[in-house]
Formats: structure tokens, sequence, C-alpha cells
């Protein structure tokens, strides 16, 4: 039975997610506030979607219902047809402040999964080839501290692949990284996409990095988010930020996020 | 490259030119020691003592040693390695020692410029060491199994109250008044009631040290376990932890450098309560030492027990931080002690 799901996940890497009219609001100090609007969306198993939408428009909150982290006021959420109740490690999320444990070296850190789920002792290898995935393997022994932004974040990328995830939750992972680490950590995010197949959710509110990055881009509108538009970006990669088309579509979700004389 | 050779060639230059005037520096401090323990060992020769000590030649005889000990291995420190530098390093120190020694020599011992037998002088502490040797070493005994054990059952309750009632909501409603209401006494004030309570005053004591350490440990494991951000239980529990993960696995580990604060804040109360209890209840121990000693107005002896027990309590704090250092080497910047 153990077996016959491995060889399943063996086949079919990316998980499809399925969001079917969910509704959140948070309470502050007893007023209601209202987040997420009868949010719809199917994503395709092994898809790259980028939310987009304008800060404080409850994106997040849209990621940490689908790892599980909280629960929806009303809809449901669903991962390959089974129903959303919690956290699970195949659902891994990223986020924006990579969040290592500081008493941790970075070997252990990434080891952090499989330690939690009881396998770590029959699969420590599965630790070090998700350290040269991300290309740390020279840090392992280092602790966070002595770590810079862009490592510490692939330190966190490290520990959410170490789990063969079928669906990577990214929550604006490269938001706080300066620009040139970041478009190295763009091209890298595709590469390991490419090469492994999961489905990914990417938030973000950088219009050209969700070009580059998904096939895919879902548009929300200001707080309660409601998808506004989404679009197909139907272009190879490695992508150019160049491409006329990506310019096309950058013009046009900016026009969508109300900033169009800004263009 | 042309930047090393250019800072490197004056140096060389300078430390050949002066190269004498270098080393005598450098031993100066040294050699200044020496002279110093050798005043010490005079002065103990200088004339008759005041008072009846029978260690008065063998101070000297030491205090010469050492002085010839201080004048070799500062010369041939460059020689010694470790050895020299570590003494290089202390010359200061041993200067002043051998200075201060010299003077509080001639103060007690030849002119009784200090009161006798208020102020002893440093044979007669020496005198204490040697001759109530068997004595003091079994209230040395006796003060650490008290303390140790008081200690290690106070600071293990402690740890577990404190992560329970930073964890779980549940048991700090029921935890919390009562912490709130019995910590802030000082845990002098149970004496009385502990002492007739507990079937000895052995146990009597080892409760009120339990208690002295219970308390801050308590309270900082607590708020340690309380302040660990809620992003590293998001993370945990999205790799898949369960809640005794989280507990043993995230809220501890974070929780650490708190809990050698407590554990640092209760050894400290704790010294308090062990002579307090030594003192008035159990007949035993440095504390219950130092009040024989006063009733036998032997002064002598006060001041030899005060000094192992700092050494004591010292050399107990040094370990903590010793421990602490191995568990948190992750932490940056940690205080020296």
């Amino acid at each position: 039975m153990v077996a016959a799901a491995e060889v399943a996940r063996a086949q079919v890497p990316g998980a499809a997610i399925d969001i079917a009219h969910v509704d959140h609001a948070f309470d502050i100090d007893g007023a209601e506030l209202k987040v997420l609007d009868d949010v719809s969306l199917i994503v395709e198993p092994g898809e790259f979607v980028a939310l987009l939408g304008p800060s404080g428009c409850g994106k997040s909150t849209l990621l940490r219902l689908i790892a599980g982290l909280d629960k929806p006021r009303s809809g449901t959420l669903r991962e390959d047809e089974v129903g959303i109740r919690g956290p699970h490690p195949s659902r891994v999320v990223v986020f924006q402040d990579p969040t290592l444990f500081p008493w941790r070296t970075v070997w252990d850190n990434v080891a952090l999964g499989l330690e939690a789920q009881g396998i770590l002792k029959k699969q420590r290898h599965r630790v070090d080839a998700a350290l040269d995935l991300v290309g740390l393997t020279d840090f392992k022994n280092a602790y966070p501290h002595q770590l810079s932004g862009g490592m510490a974040q692939r330190v966190a990328l490290a520990r959410a692949l170490v789990n063969d995830p079928k669906v990577l939750v990214l929550d604006e992972p490269l938001g706080k990284l300066d620009s040139l680490t970041r478009i190295a950590m763009q091209a890298e995010l595709v590469a390991l996409w490419q090469r492994k197949g999961f489905t990914t959710l990417l938030v973000t509110h950088d219009v050209e990095e969700a070009l580059v990055l998904a096939n895919r881009v879902i548009v929300l509108s200001d707080r309660p988010a409601r998808i506004k538009a989404d679009i197909v970006v139907d272009r190879p990669y490695p992508r150019h930020r160049g491409d006329p088309h990506l310019a096309d579509l950058r013009r046009q979700i900016l026009g969508l996020l109300g900033l169009e004389a800004t263009w | 490259m042309s930047t090393f050779s250019l800072s490197d060639a004056p140096a060389g230059g300078i430390a050949r030119s002066s190269g004498l005037a270098d080393k005598l520096r450098e031993v100066a401090p040294g050699i200044a020691a020496a002279l110093a323990w050798a005043a010490f060992g005079a002065a103990c020769l200088v004339r008759e003592d005041v008072g009846d000590w029978s260690r008065t030649t063998d101070l000297a005889i030491a205090a010469f040693v050492i002085a010839g000990l201080v004048l070799v291995v500062s010369v041939a420190a460059a020689q010694l390695g470790r050895v020299g530098s570590a003494l290089r390093k202390r010359s200061p120190w041993l200067l002043a020692l051998g200075v201060f020694f010299s003077l509080w020599e001639l103060a007690s011992a030849k002119f009784a410029w200090l009161p006798l037998p208020f102020f002893p002088p440093p044979q007669a502490i020496i005198e204490v060491y040697t001759d109530d040797l068997p004595k003091l070493l079994d209230s040395v005994v006796a003060s650490i199994k008290l303390q140790l054990g008081g200690y290690v059952i106070g600071a293990a309750i402690g740890f577990v109250t404190g992560v329970s009632i930073g964890w779980s909501t549940r048991i700090g409603y029921w935890v919390h008044p009562v912490l709130r209401f019995i910590g802030p006494v000082p845990a002098t004030a149970w004496l009385p009631i502990a002492f007739f309570t507990f079937p000895t005053s052995w146990s009597a004591s080892t409760f009120l040290i339990a208690l002295a350490t219970g308390f801050p440990v308590t309270v900082l494991t607590w708020s340690g376990v309380a302040s660990v951000p809620t992003a590293y239980y998001d993370v945990a529990r999205t790799l898949g932890a369960r809640p005794w993960f989280l507990v043993l696995k995230v809220a501890i580990p974070a929780a650490l450098p708190h809990v050698f604060v407590g554990l640092f804040m209760g050894l400290g109360a704790s010294f308090a309560v062990l002579v307090i209890a030594e003192m008035i209840g159990v007949k035993a121990g440095l504390g219950w030492y130092l009040q024989w000693a006063q009733g036998w107005a032997a002064y002598a002896n006060m001041y030899a027990a005060l000094l192992v027990m700092s050494l004591l309590c010292s050399g107990a704090i040094t370990l903590l931080f010793k421990t602490r250092d191995r568990v948190l080497v992750w932490q940056k910047g940690v205080v020296k002690w």
C-alpha cells in the first residue's frame, strides 16, 4: 500500500489544488475584517501559478489556507480531491523570512522535515541531496547567523524541497533579497520546478517576477481579495525580461492594479 | 602585496633596533611581581609576631618559593609557551597581591595596626587550612551535597513547570496564580515553617533551596517558551511536526537562552538560602562552620571559610557559564564570565 503510494507519487510529482468559494475574515478588536471574498481557483498538477496583488490584500492568507495553517470561514480547499484539514509535508511553505532555527546547523535545519516525520535515520542522503541542489554543501555545518540573506533563503528552500513536496507554496520568498541575488534565485527556482515537476504557488507583488516565473498569473483585488483576472503566460523558459509579449502583459496587469499611469 | 611589505618593514626594523629595551619592558612586570612576593616573605621574618602563630616561617618560605617561580617563569616566558604567556598576562595581578599580602602581614602580625583578633594575619588563616582541614572539608562536602540536591531538584521542577505553563494555557490557568502568590516571597521566609513540617532539617533545607531555585527558573523558562516566534511553529508544522516535536525540538531549544538566565538567577538565590539554612538549622556545612567559628571568636576560621565559600560559589557559576557556552554555541556574542 505504501509502496503503491510511493510509485503514484513518483509518476505524478505535482498535485492539483482546488479552491472553491473560499471566504475568510479576521476578528480585530471585535470588528470583522474580511480578507478573502469568494475565491475559486483550480491549479493543475505541475503548474506554476503566481498570485499577484497589492500589499495587504490577503494573498498570504490564501497561502496559509492552502498550507493548512489556518481554516477558512467558508468554502473548501482540496489537494488532489482530498480536503485540506491541516498542514502536511506534501504542501511545504517557504516564507518571506527564511525562519531558520538559529540553534541548528544548516544540515540540521534542512533535516527538520524528515526528522519531524521520523524518517531521518533511514534517509539522511536526502538531506545531502537537497543541500547539493541549492549549492550549499560546503556550508552544512554553519549556523544561520553566519549566512547571508540569499544563502539563508536557499537553505529554507532546501528545507522545503527535501520533503519532495507535491505543492511548493512560496510566500514572497525573494522579497527581501537584493536585486542581483533575486534574479539569480528566480532562475534557480524555475530550474528546480522544471526538474522536479511539483505544483508551485507563488505569492508576490512584483509583476515582473510573476511574469518571468509563472505559467499563470492570478491578479487579486484590494482587500477583501477577489480574483480580478486569470492570465496565461504562454512563453517558453528561460524567459527574457525584455520580451515584448511580457511587456504587453505587464502593462495589462498594472492596468488591472490601477497603476497604468505609472507605465 | 606592496601594502604588506610596507607595513612589515618598519615593524621589523624597530624590533631589531630596540630588542633589548623591548625584552626588558616585557619581563619588568614579572620581576616586579617576584620582588613583591619576596617582600612578603621578608615581611614575615622582619620581626617577631605580636601573637602566637605557628605557620609564620612556613609562610615566609612559601612566599620566597613563589617569588622564585615567578622570576624564573617570567624571564624564561618565551621558552615556556602557554605557561609563560599565562603568567605574563597575570603579572600585574601577582604584583598587586604581593604588595597587598606584605602590607597585611605588617599591619596585622608585625605591628598590630589592625585590631586583633578581628583581623588575623595571613599565617593564622594558613593555620586553619592546615590544622582544621578535616572539619573544613566535611563542611565543604556537606554544603555541596545540600546545595546540589536542592538546586537540581528546583531547576528540574522549575524547568518542567515553566515549559508546561508556557505551552499549555490550561496548565497556566492553574499554576500561574500560585506562582504569582508564592514565588516572590523570599524562600527564607518559609524557614520556620519548613523546619517543623519536614522530618529533618536537611530535607527542609533541600526544599527551601529548591524553592529559591525553582521560582526564577520557572518564570524565565515560561517567558522563554512564550516568546518563541509563531513563525517557528508554522515552519515546523508545515514540515509535518506533531505537538511533542514542537515542544521538544522547537519551544525548548528556542527558550534555552532564557532558561540559562533563570538558572543563573536561581543559583544566586539558592546560595543565600543555603548559608542561612546551614546557620539556623542544619548542623553541617560552611554556613554552620561560620556560625560555629563566630561562637568561639575564631575569626581566622571565619575568613578561611569565607574564602572557600567564595571559591565554591564562583566555581559553580563558572561551571554554569561553561555549560551554557557549550549548549548555546549557536548564539552570537554571549557574555563571557
